[in-house]
Order: C-alpha cells, then structure tokens, then sequence
C-alpha cells in the first residue's frame, strides 16, 4: 500500500462519514516564525525525498510483481549479487542523506541560539497548569485549563465539547509576548516532566525539574496561538493548554502595566524588521526611510572603523563623525566622500545604491550626536557619480 | 503418556517444537490482551470528552498496553519461532540447553500476570512504556510488583537469547558454515546479542527506582540526582529493544520472499552486514528519543548524524528484498502477500523514523501521532506481519495440513485495508499536533480519530479469520501437506515429513548444497 493509497482511503471513509469538523488538517502547518517556516521547509525537503524514493521502490516492485509472475510463464533468473549495484545503493543514499543534514544542521544551530533575547520569560509546569513569570517586569501568573472547557469535559449542565471554539486549547490567562521581538523562555517544572509547545511558534521543549532549558522564538504576525503539554505527566495531562497572545508592542506595553509590572522603555522592543532591499531600489526616501536604511548601512559597514556611536578609533586613525567637518559641514562633500572614498576610506559608490548612499548619508549627519537637520537625496547621489 | 510424564513434558519444555508452541501461544494471548487494550484506549478516543475510562485509567492502559505487545506479544513470539525453528533449520536435534527453556520460560507468564494485577492493587504506573521518573515515583503500592515483573521478564529475555545464540553458535550440522545458514539465524545472533546486552541496564535501571522508592537514594530525583540520567539509561535498553523487535522480522521476511520468487536471496552476504552494522549502530544512536530534553548542541548533531546513517543498512535490505523478486517467478500464496506487505510498510516505518531523525524538525514531531504512527507501522504490519507471513509459511509442516488459501486471501485484503486506515492518519493527526498519550483532545482532532478507532475494531476483527484458519489447521482440519508445501522453499526444514516428527535431526542430517541460504 503506497503512501498516497492510504490517504485515499482516509480521505474515501471521510466523505462516506460526512465529516462534522471541516477544517482538519493532515500536514505540518508553517507556522508564525521565520524558524517554524525553516523547518516546515525541512520537513516537506525530507518528505519529497522519502516519497520519491519510496515510489521509486514500490514502482521496480510492482513491475515484478506484474511481470515476473509464475502464471505468466516467467522463469527465475540465476543472479544473486552485484557488487556495483549494492555499492550504488549504500553509497547514493549516503550522500541525500549529507546534503538534507548540512541545511538541518545549521537551523539547529540558529535554535539553539539564545543570546540577546528581548524579552525573558520562566516557564514553570505544574501537575497540571503552567507557571509564568516575567523577571525583568516584575509579572507574575498561572495559566489554567479555562472553566468552559473544564465544564464541557465533565458535561456540567448540558455542556460538550463541540459546543466550545477551543475546547481544551483555552486558558483563563494566556502568556501575552510582543510581536517582532525575540522571546526567550527557560523552562523547568515543579514536580514531574513535562513539555512546552505551542507548534505555530516552534517546536516543543522539556521541562524537567532541577533543569532549566531554554527556547526562543520570534513571533512575525499579532495572533493568538495554541498549543498544551506535550510529555505524558499524569491524569491531567490532556488538560493543561498553552495559549500565546501575540500583540503589538503598545498593547504589550499597556499589557505589562495592567498587570502592575514594570515595562521596558518602548525604544528597547524591536519594531517589525524593515524590507531593506525594497529600501535601497526606491528613487525616493522619506525621512524615516532614509534613517531606517541610512542606520542598516551604517550598522554593516561604517561602524567597523566609524564604531557603532560614531565615536571613530583615534588609535587607528579612524575618524570620529560625531561633530565632524564631513559630517556637520556641506553635504555635496559628505556624499562625495562616500561615493569615491579618501584616504584609507574605501570608495563606495559601487556597492550602494543612490538610496543607500542618500540614507547613509542622511543618517550620519541626523544621528550618532548630530542633528544638522538636512537630508540628501538620491538625485543629489546620482548628480555627484 | 501418564499425567507425570505430561506435566514434566510442558514444564521443562525440553523439545525445542514444545518451547517454540508454548511461546507462540503466550505470544498469542498476550497479542489478544495487549491490543484489546488498545480497544478500550481507541473507545476513549472516538470522541472528545471523557467517555468510557478515567484518564487516570487510561495512562494506565497506555502503559499495559506498551509492554504487554512489546514483551509478551512481539519478543516473546520471536523467541518462539527461534526456538520453534532454529534447530530444525539448522539441523540441530534442539535447543543447546535443552531444560533451560521450560524455568526461562515460565517466567513469563508468572511476569505477565504480575504487570495485569497491578491496576487492582493500587494502580499499574500511568507514565506510557518508558516508566519515566519522576511520574512513576507517584506510582502506589503496585510499584514494586511492577518493577519485579518487567526485571522477570529481562532474565527471562537474556537466558532464553543466550539459550539460541549457543544453539546457533554450537549446534549446527556439519556443513551450515555461519555464512551459509538462514538469514533467520543470522538476525537473531544480532538479536540475542542486543539482548543480553540491554536487558541486564533495563533491569538495573528497574532496580534503581526501586532503591530511589525504598532505600533512600536519589538516582533520579533529589538534589543530586537527574530525571534525565533515567532516559539516558532507559533508551540505551531501549533503542537496541527497537531492533530487538524487527531484527528477527527481517530474517523471516530474508526467508520467505526467496521462497516464493523461486530464487535465492539477493545479496546475502551484504543483508549479513547489514545486519550486523544495524546491530551496532543501535547502541550509538539512543538519544534520538530525548532531543526536546534540551541536550547540548554537540549531543543533538551527533546523534542526528548517527540516526541517519542508521538508515542506509536499513535501506539495503529493503533494495536487496525487491532485487529479489526481481526477475524471479513469483507465486504469491498467504506467506508471499504478508511479507511483500511487510517490505512497503516497514518502508513507510522506515521513511518517518528518518524524517523524525532531523532533531529541528523532531521538535514537531516528537511525542505526537505522528511519532505513534511510525513506531506502529514498524511494528504491527512490520514485525507483526512477518509473524502472520511465517505462520502460513510453516504451519503446514508443524500440523501436516494445509490452511484454506481462501480465507488467508480475505484475511490479508481485510488485514491490508484496515491497518493502513487505522495507522495512516495517525500521521496527520500527528503533524497537526495532537500530542500522543492523551486521554482527551480538542474538536478539531475528532474525524480522524473516528477513521482511526472504527479501523482499529475493523482490524481487530479481521484477526478472527486468521485464528480461525490456524485453529482449523491445529485441529488437522485440511487438505494433507506435503514435506515441502512451497515449491521454492529451501532449508533443512523442508526434509522433514509434514507433520514433522516429534524428534528431529537426532543424528546430524547430511546436507545438500541446495538447501543452503548461500551454497557457494
């Protein structure tokens, strides 16, 4: 029976039984991270392999099965080994196998990277309901199995389970996270072991008591996102849910005060990334573009000699732009030392754009400690070439 | 024969056909409890809300049902057909020591009917297979009934695989050179190695939590201890007890498919390798199972890598397996259809135990359906399929008649409809993320659930064709046998009369070259 044989099947007995529930789904879903969309492109790399593969079997197989059949007159053949096709076949899968490992590989290693998080929580499970704690914020809660979906379990006045939207995937307080930002959750448990997971923000994670492991994700849409206890923990294991409530950066904020915490300044939450390649193919920049753009470009490349404040390396002869001549003086020489580079300063006008240019340039004499006011745009740029 | 004489026969089980019987029919028992378990967890599962057991009882059932298909269903009949069968295909008069087998085996029941009672007493573990700590720590009065039946069955499993490796090591007729004997006997000197390799950690790792319970130490929990040191020790039993459980499955299927395709096996001596690579390879890739258990990055890579390769020996068998059909002239008969069947769905096993071995995408799979839809596949029409394949294949030498071909058609469509729509949407569910070992789940899982519990009593049922054949054979209902029922059939067994007499191989058989699994 091939694989898509028996998703038939399903599927036939499905239309026979009328399905009650229309919206199921039968593959991973690619989720709200710019990681879950990784390995969903793993997962579906991995699948096509394997599909084609067992195709490819199961069609040399139905072959014989049709042609090298006694009642059709065939006679065995006398051969029993074949060294190349038996080194062929050990060594080809080998080498599949070595170029899905390297991309799998190197995701792994992006999941494991904690650092520079923007927003710390501790996940603590309990036997059963999950434990929250923001220890920058000072907040602090449990997060229950919700009391309709408790009702609908044990039928308390009339209530069932198709009555509910979330049934046992609703909770009287969600974990509430801003968008954009990267959130890093260290997890453990008070009593036995069990597992966070919430899949459209990633895969699940132990909690294991006297343990703390960590787990990051970066939510790219506002939503709410469900998900429960993954690790067989006791009787209530099927009714300890997780539920995240993605939200912009204000209501975040307006979120962490209501619960009497202390937020963190606005400025430290990461807004939603720019799209810095359109940016740098427009022919016209706003203001706030050209900072948005103009701080990209610095950040790549003139801060390893400039430095990230604009503070310069007098020790290495690199000049500071804060209050400088170039930077605070005309701006027709300000793009023109960009565009052809001086001294031990690279020339860059091959490599940037008339946008980037425009950007970089603007962003250098409004920001790291200047604030002379003008902008330049990319006619200026292009007059100058 | 006096009632003294009957009672010493069942109870040392000196002759290797009684052993074999007395473990197939334990096996056959256990199957039927075992999977009436399941019944009662699929009942549970057919619809949201919480119907037919407690979900206290049902982490209950999860656990019984585990182990008593793991133990006494699967291991237990691969012992049974080893020892059914090894001396007769390798022309030994038995087993190497003979009156081993009768204490070894009784051990078992005595096991099993220990790990039955404990849900009466207190209430059986409600952690699933694995018996992981701290969970089990909140296990009642029955804990150390538990942990003395599941060390029962560990001696039990080591003795009897020390037991057939020395029958295949020492007792061969002279001729069958270890590279020209049944594959059969080859995966199972693997096996019994994997054997007595894990089941003495599997024991020990017992006895550990019961010195946690009752002498005061503090293996896995505690200040000092590590809920985590467990799942290292469980797995190091328990990812060679994986192959342990399809290993022999493998040398049955090496056995059958040459049969009917009237042509010796392809490639015997790489399935050899094969073999025994596999058998290595299973003891460096055990934390697999522990990925989301937030083990350092070097750990995770190396066994993803180690996990992968794993497939590679594994995918030759299955290349060898159809190169053997392969221009042959196949005629397809009960044993040829369970265990082609066995080939394409040990694959599809196969396929998603590689892709759960990608650890960043195991995040997602691990502890889902999708997770208990490969295992199932691997085992049930994997390992289970080639014991209903081996069972029309030599039944008619055990009982001298032929089992009605007709019924075993039906049996196999029913069989072969019905197992994949009850373990085939597993994986959807799985990948849509409905956790294994739930007692209860949210609405949107319902459809699929219902496919998969209405197949499973489809499933169940179908089985009673099967009984019912075998029965009719044991009970010599049934056209005659002839010695050799399979016209392609080779090996020692084979020149014996069917029925086989009670007492084989006596003297060393004189070997003819064709008999042999590779005569040159």
């Amino acid at each position: 029976m091939s694989v898509s044989a028996g998703r038939w099947f399903a599927l036939a007995v499905l239309a026979v039984c009328a399905p009650a529930h229309a919206d199921w789904q039968m593959n991973l879903s690619p989720g709200a991270t710019a990681m879950t969309r990784q390995v969903w492109d793993l997962h579906t790399a991995m699948l096509v392999i394997c599909a084609l593969t067992a195709g490819g079997v199961v069609a040399v197989m139905a072959w014989s099965i049709v042609r090298h059949r006694k009642s059709r007159g065939a006679r065995p053949a006398d051969f029993h080994e074949s060294i190349g096709i038996e080194i062929a076949w050990t060594v080809l899968p080998f080498l599949v196998l070595a170029a899905i490992a390297i991309p799998a590989a190197s995701t792994l290693v992006t999941l494991y990277d904690t650092d520079n998080a923007d927003v710390t929580i501790q996940v603590t499970g309990h036997q059963w309901l999950w434990e929250y704690r923001y220890p920058e914020a000072g907040v602090h809660f449990y997060s229950r199995l919700a009391d309709s979906s408790r009702a609908a379990e044990l039928g308390i006045d009339g209530a069932a389970p198709d009555q509910l939207a979330h049934y046992l995937r609703d909770v009287d307080k969600p974990l509430v996270v801003p968008v954009h930002a990267k959130i890093k959750l260290e997890i453990t448990s008070a009593d036995v072991i069990h597992s966070w997971w919430v899949p459209a923000l990633g895969g699940k994670k132990d909690a294991i008591p006297g343990r703390v492991n960590k787990k990051w994700f970066r939510a790219d849409t506002v939503g709410t996102y469900r998900g429960q206890c993954a690790e067989l923990c006791g009787r209530g294991h099927a009714f300890m849910p997780i539920v995240v409530k993605v939200v912009s950066k204000a209501d975040y904020l307006a979120w962490l005060q209501q619960q009497g915490g202390q937020g963190p300044a606005a400025a430290d939450l990461p807004d939603a990334p720019a799209d810095f390649d359109a940016l740098a193919r427009r022919d016209t920049l706003n203001r706030e573009q050209a900072m948005t753009l103009g701080k990209h470009v610095y950040k790549t490349l003139c801060a390893a000699c400039h430095q990230r404040d604009g503070a310069g390396l007098d020790a290495a002869g690199y000049p500071a732009l804060t209050g400088s001549d170039v930077a605070t003086g005309p701006i027709a020489e300000h793009i023109r030392q960009v565009i052809y580079g001086k001294n031990a300063m690279p020339a860059f006008g091959g490599q940037l754009s008339n946008a980037e240019i425009a950007a970089v340039v603007t962003y250098e004499r409004n920001a790291l400690g200047n604030s002379v006011g003008d902008q330049a745009t990319t006619a200026d740029v292009e007059g100058q070439r | 024969m006096s009632a003294r004489n009957r009672l010493s026969r069942w109870l040392w089980l000196a002759n290797h056909k009684d052993a074999g019987a007395a473990y197939l029919v334990l096996a056959a028992a256990m199957f039927l409890v075992g999977s009436s378990l399941s019944l009662v967890i699929r009942s549970e599962l057919f619809a949201p809300g919480i119907q037919v057991v407690d979900p206290a009882v049902y982490n209950q059932l999860v656990t019984l049902h585990g182990l008593i298909m793991i133990f006494g269903g699967i291991m237990a009949a691969f012992v049974g057909f080893a020892n059914m069968m090894l001396p007769a295909m390798l022309g030994a008069p038995g087993l190497w020591a003979k009156r081993a087998s009768g204490p070894v085996f009784w051990m078992l029941p005595v096991a099993f009917a220990l790990l039955l009672v404990t849900p009466f007493i207190g209430g059986a573990p409600q952690t699933g297979w694995t018996m992981y700590p701290p969970l089990i720590m909140q296990t009642g009065p029955a804990l150390p009934v538990f942990i003395g039946a599941v060390c029962l069955t560990t001696v039990s499993g080591f003795a009897s695989s020390a037991n057939i490796l020395a029958t295949i090591v020492r007792c061969r007729a002279p001729g069958m050179a270890m590279l020209r004997m049944p594959l059969f006997a080859w995966t199972w000197v693997v096996t019994a190695f994997l054997i007595m390799a894990v089941m003495p950690v599997l024991a020990g790792t017992m006895l550990m939590l019961g010195a946690d319970r009752f002498l005061g130490t503090g293996f896995f929990g505690g200040p000092d201890g590590s809920a985590l040191l467990y799942q290292h020790l469980f797995w190091t039993f328990g990812h060679p007890e994986v192959y342990i459980m399809v290993l022999p499955a493998f040398g049955l299927v090496s056995t059958i498919i040459p049969s009917f395709a009237r042509k010796r096996l392809f490639g015997y001596s790489s399935m050899v390798y094969a073999t025994l690579s596999i058998g290595l390879l299973s003891f460096i890739v055990w934390s697999h199972h522990m990925f989301t258990t937030g083990q350092p990055l070097a750990a995770e890579l190396f066994f993803m890598f180690s996990t992968m390769i794993i497939s590679v020996p594994t995918g030759v068998k299955v290349f060898n397996w159809v190169a053997t059909m392969w221009r042959g002239a196949m005629t397809f008969e009960a044993p040829m259809l369970f265990a082609t069947a066995f080939v394409v769905m040990f694959m599809i096993g196969g396929f998603s135990g590689l892709m759960s071995s990608l650890a960043p995408v195991d995040f997602q799979y691990h502890d889902t359906y999708f997770v208990v839809a490969h295992f199932h596949y691997v085992l049930v029409p994997g390992s289970i399929f080639s014991m209903v394949a081996a069972l029309y294949y030599w039944m008619p030498k055990w009982t001298g008649v032929m089992y009605s071909e007709a019924l075993a058609r039906i049996h196999f469509w029913w069989s072969m409809v019905t197992i994949n729509l009850l373990f085939f949407p597993m994986h959807f569910l799985g990948l849509a993320g409905m956790p294994r070992r739930i007692a209860d789940y949210t609405t949107q899982f319902t459809d699929f659930n219902q496919v998969i519990s209405i197949a499973a009593g489809a499933f169940f049922a179908g089985q009673l064709i099967f009984v019912f054949n075998m029965a009719r054979s044991l009970a010599r209902r049934g056209p005659a046998a002839p010695a050799r029922p399979w016209e392609g059939a080779r090996g020692l067994e084979w020149t014996l009369a069917s029925p086989w007499p009670r007492e084989t191989f006596a003297t060393p058989p004189r070997i003819a070259p064709e008999e042999l699994a590779k005569p040159d």
